[in-house]
């Protein structure tokens, strides 16, 4: 049978590939560009059975998406630019009692209200460092309608899987792009459900590492009781304050995806076997890094793309020895200037670094690149 | 034949961390008796905080318990039972929590009437960060961001409750320890969202500052301050000037959130199927 | 027949001394030993559980 084909809206996608997931809560406020997710989650989950709220605000819809997560559900929210900010706060509380849901945040100028309409990749460090104290971050980019689906079904199972918030973070232009794109069958792309204790509800501790780094989580209303809360906790889930136990469980939270790398980080590489200059860019940057590509190889010029999907944990495995064989990296972000910073850690001064940063609300287009891919070939 | 509250909490908890003559573990074992005048199940209840003093109520309690951020236990709590209206969800916390940063979430819970129970422990000021004033600090109120007295009117926390939509508000008091149970009992029942406000007391951050030389003193002056709703029928304006008003102040039937919106899944569900 | 009188139990490890119980009972059955309440004069005891009611510590139980 032939695949059901459409033309889609980036942030319709996104939706759709949530539904594909199994995501069946979702909880959100209204917010440019990010609101046709809720849109379209308000329409479909209902005849699924599902549940759709919109919530007083960002802080709120947050909040139930985490208390309906708790209770077994796939739980997705949708936001822009200051919701993000305002989600902050329960993020770091999901991250720190370890539940899994994923926030998809449609990039926006900034700071404060910014350009509601205008696109940006301003957002990618606050994906990481946004809520206070040191947590674990996935945080994907995808760059086209299509990816956006397979993306925002990739995070649910690595929220799932590494009991986790995931974000996934299209800038708005791949937010609101329209473009054909397959819908997966089912069975077509993997979906990875919570893993359930394996011991009774007297045994049952909500962070047992006995069960490795990622202790199952019970369901509320199945059986488990037990307590959850935002402080330093031991194993049992109550508050504490003993030194070594708030050490080792800050390690181990970062070590779920730490020592998972190779497992989440996604990226995709166009024609850098030879390359000598290379572009590192993601989301709708990285289409107009292509086309300047295709254009200096016309020209002669050995230029090549490093497409980042997962923005965090960032591909420095890749990068590292990408930037040892390259004469020239070229960082084109829609901010001015944080991937390049990342870039020139992972190229530890092996190979020259430069950006072209923009904040006008204007995507960075293929001309632009192109210049800068002349410029490093003199 | 005894009461036998530690049936409900879990082993080792106690003593509780509030401070001696705090009136929260009165409250405390208001919401025990009330469920087990109902017999809520362990396993299919929830109950939920957020930050403070009263907040710290959940983890006494052998129950699925959360602990949440400041302000937030209502959102929380909204998505658990809005995911899973079969569990039974109560959330606690205090008057700061409650109706400073949790104001937002406070009302448009009261809006909604999704089928919960907010307890909230007004001690009028912030215990845990040392005594500021809160949103329920009477004027003149010494706390230790009002070292000349509180500028600021405070809140009627029963009454914001009614204007927001709140189908079952009812005020008691620590002091009134017997009713506690009984409110939560017809509040717990009601379907709909009920809000319970126990006006309570801390000897530790407010009591000091403001005069009170003892717990026993705060104790009396909840008594002295407050009047039934069925003694203030017979109680003239004069007489009932200063007093605050107990009992079930406001109860009626409207749409229920989850009920609604489970009509909304049949319809779409009939439609597309 | 002989007069049952209800049992007072204070614990002390939970007993905070706050004073509430020793002044809230009618009959002046219970006084502050030192730190904590003191079952002192049980003879005198009502059975009315304002003691257990108003303890926020759980440190009183009265069974009757």
């Amino acid at each position: 049978m032939a695949k059901k084909i459409a033309l889609l809206q980036g942030n319709e996608a996104c939706a759709y590939g949530a539904l594909y997931a199994g995501c069946r809560f979702f909880a959100g406020y209204p917010i440019t560009p990010s609101t046709e997710v809720a849109e379209v989650m308000a329409r479909e989950l209902p005849k699924l059975g599902g549940k759709f709220i919109q919530m007083e605000d960002e802080i709120g819809a947050m909040a139930a998406v985490i208390g309906a997560s708790l209770t077994g559900m796939k739980t997705l929210t949708a936001t822009s630019g200051p919701g993000f900010s305002l989600k902050q706060e329960n993020i770091g509380y999901a991250c720190i009692t370890e539940v899994p849901c994923v926030i998809i945040n449609v990039m926006r100028g900034g700071p404060s209200t910014g350009m509601p309409t205008g696109p940006s990749q301003s957002d990618v460090m606050q994906a990481k460092w946004g809520t206070h104290g040191d947590h674990p971050a996935i945080c994907l980019v995808p760059a086209s309608v299509q990816e956006l689906f397979t993306e925002t079904v990739r995070a649910f199972n690595l929220s799932e899987k590494y009991r986790t918030p995931v974000t996934v973070m299209p800038d708005e232009i791949v937010g609101h792009m329209r473009e054909r794109i397959e819908f997966p069958e089912p069975g077509d792309l993997p979906v990875v459900n919570r893993a359930v204790p394996s011991v009774g509800p007297e045994e049952y501790l909500p962070y047992d590492t006995r069960f490795g780094d990622i202790p199952p989580l019970a369901a509320f209303g199945s059986g488990y009781r037990f307590h959850l809360t935002g402080l330093n906790k031991t194993a049992d889930g109550f508050p504490t304050n003993k030194a070594e136990v708030v050490q080792r469980e800050g390690e181990r939270q970062l070590r779920k995806i730490e020592d998972n790398i190779d497992d989440i980080v996604l990226y995709e590489e166009y024609l850098l076997d030879d390359a000598e200059i290379a572009i590192v860019a993601f989301g709708s940057t990285a289409r107009s890094a292509r086309y300047a590509v295709n254009e200096a190889r016309k020209a002669g010029i050995k230029a090549g793309l490093f497409r980042i999907i997962t923005y965090w944990p960032f591909p420095d495995k890749q990068l590292a020895p990408l930037a040892a064989r390259v004469k020239a990296i070229i960082v084109p972000e829609m901010n001015l200037g944080m991937t390049i910073h990342e870039v020139k850690r992972c190229a530890a001064g092996n190979s020259k670094v430069t950006g072209i940063f923009r904040v006008d609300g204007e995507p960075i287009n293929p001309g632009q690149i192109l210049d800068e891919i002349r410029e490093a070939g003199k | 034949m005894a009461f036998d509250y530690e049936k409900y909490i879990r082993p080792g908890k106690l003593p509780h961390i509030w401070c001696p003559g705090c009136g929260h573990g009165i409250v405390m074992k208001g919401l025990i008796r009330a469920i087990d005048t109902l017999g809520l199940e362990k396993n299919s209840t929830a109950i939920v905080s957020g930050i403070g003093c009263a907040s710290r109520l959940p983890g006494y309690l052998d129950f699925c318990t959360l602990h949440t951020t400041h302000g937030r236990g209502m959102a929380f709590a909204t998505g658990i039972k809005f995911a899973r209206p079969e569990l039974q969800v109560i959330c606690v916390g205090g008057d700061g929590d409650g109706v400073a940063i949790g104001g937002n979430h406070f009302i448009h819970a009261c809006r909604r009437n999704i089928d919960m129970t907010y307890l909230i422990m007004n001690n009028n000021i912030y215990g845990m960060t040392g005594g500021q004033f809160s949103p329920t600090t009477p004027m003149g109120a010494r706390a230790s961001t009002t070292p000349y007295g509180n500028p600021d009117p405070p809140f009627d926390i029963a009454k914001l409750a009614i204007g927001a939509g709140a189908t079952f508000v009812a005020r008691g008091t620590a002091y009134h320890a017997s009713q506690i149970d009984k409110l939560l009992v017809e509040a717990i029942r009601h379907k709909g969202f009920s809000v319970v406000e126990i006006l309570d007391s801390c000897p530790t951050t407010y009591g000091r500052r403001n005069k009170f030389r003892s717990a026993v003193e705060m104790m009396n002056n909840l008594k002295e301050s407050t009047v039934s709703i069925k003694a203030a029928e017979n109680m003239s304006p004069e007489q009932l000037q200063g007093k605050v008003i107990t009992g079930l102040l406001y109860k009626e039937n409207k749409p229920e959130y989850i009920a609604e919106y489970q009509k909304i899944i049949d319809d779409a569900q009939e439609i597309y199927r | 027949m002989e007069k049952q009188f209800p049992k007072i139990e204070i614990n002390e490890r939970y007993c905070k001394g706050c004073h509430i119980c020793v002044e809230f009972c009618p009959t002046r059955v219970l006084a502050m030993k030192g730190f904590t309440a003191s079952v002192i004069n049980l003879e005198a005891c009502i059975g009315c559980m304002q003691c257990e009611l108003r303890c926020p510590d759980f440190a009183v139980k009265v069974t009757t």
